[in-house]
């Protein structure tokens, strides 16, 4: 029996994206797509490295980092060891993604954005790296301070990824 | 248990409101289903994505993911918002007789 729930549902969450891995990256678009489906409202903020999950040139190339955790968890490879590790766990995630239906980091945000999620960079870090608007995909609503990423997760939940 | 009157029947559903069988479905059902989630006419794009529902709840045993829902009902993830704004996978099932998908993506 599932005790009563006397908490307020959650209404809306606000995600923080900060590095450019694929089990870093993942989680976040994972939670914000999510919160959608449940009805929630969902904004999302890359910054740092996270940037490159918006970057048109990078973000449906994104690597593995922790090769050997991954390497850990899955069958061992068949004949001799890849020379290109990181290649290969990236693409044998990919594959394993795609079977159960997790989009490629580009339709996922064009999903989420879709769906009426926001999507945001960081502007310290745009100016940072150099980047511009042009260097994003269409999804991203805007570059913006850190100041209007709080008030655009105004009634948020706040989770730093 | 909790149940649905509709025409002096009473069709069993669970504590969230979704059928417990999808036999006890028919397009008089989801119309009240509809309405109890808001939306007050059912258009061909709905039956279209209550189609999908339900025929891959019976070639799988659970609703599809968002994704899927979108490729096989050839409706864009945009309108499947519009049309069941708020969390369109679970009340495309809702509406469809079908369980709650289970899937996150």
């Amino acid at each position: 029996m599932v005790q009563e729930n006397t908490y307020e549902p959650m209404k809306k969450v606000s995600i923080i994206v900060s590095q450019n891995s694929i089990e870093n990256v993942y989680p976040g678009l994972i939670l914000a797509n999510g919160a959608l489906m449940e009805g929630m409202d969902a904004v999302l903020f890359f910054t740092f490295f996270g940037v490159d999950a918006v970057t048109k040139n990078k973000m449906n190339n994104l690597q593995v980092k922790d090769v050997q955790n991954f390497m850990s968890r899955m069958p061992a490879p068949s004949g001799p060891m890849p020379e290109n590790l990181t290649g290969f766990v990236t693409e044998k995630i990919k594959e394993q993604f795609e079977t159960m239906d997790i989009p490629p980091v580009g339709e996922f945000l064009e999903m989420i954005h879709d769906g009426g999620g926001k999507i945001f960079v960081c502007k310290a870090i745009a100016d940072m790296f150099h980047l511009t608007k042009d260097d994003f995909c269409e999804e991203v609503d805007d570059i913006i301070s850190v100041g209007k990423m709080y008030e655009a997760s105004a009634g948020a939940q706040i989770i730093y990824t | 248990m909790a149940s649905l009157e509709i025409n002096g029947k009473s069709i069993p559903v669970d504590d969230d409101g979704y059928l417990k069988n999808l036999s006890d479905w028919d397009k008089n059902v989801a119309e009240v289903l509809a309405k109890q989630e808001g939306i007050e006419t059912l258009t061909d794009r709905h039956w279209a994505v209550i189609e999908i529902m339900q025929q891959t709840f019976k070639e799988t045993g659970t609703g599809p993911s968002l994704r899927k829902l979108s490729k096989a009902s050839g409706v864009p993830t945009k309108e499947l918002y519009e049309l069941f704004p708020k969390g369109p996978a679970k009340k495309a099932a809702k509406v469809a007789g079908v369980p709650k998908p289970t899937g996150c993506v």
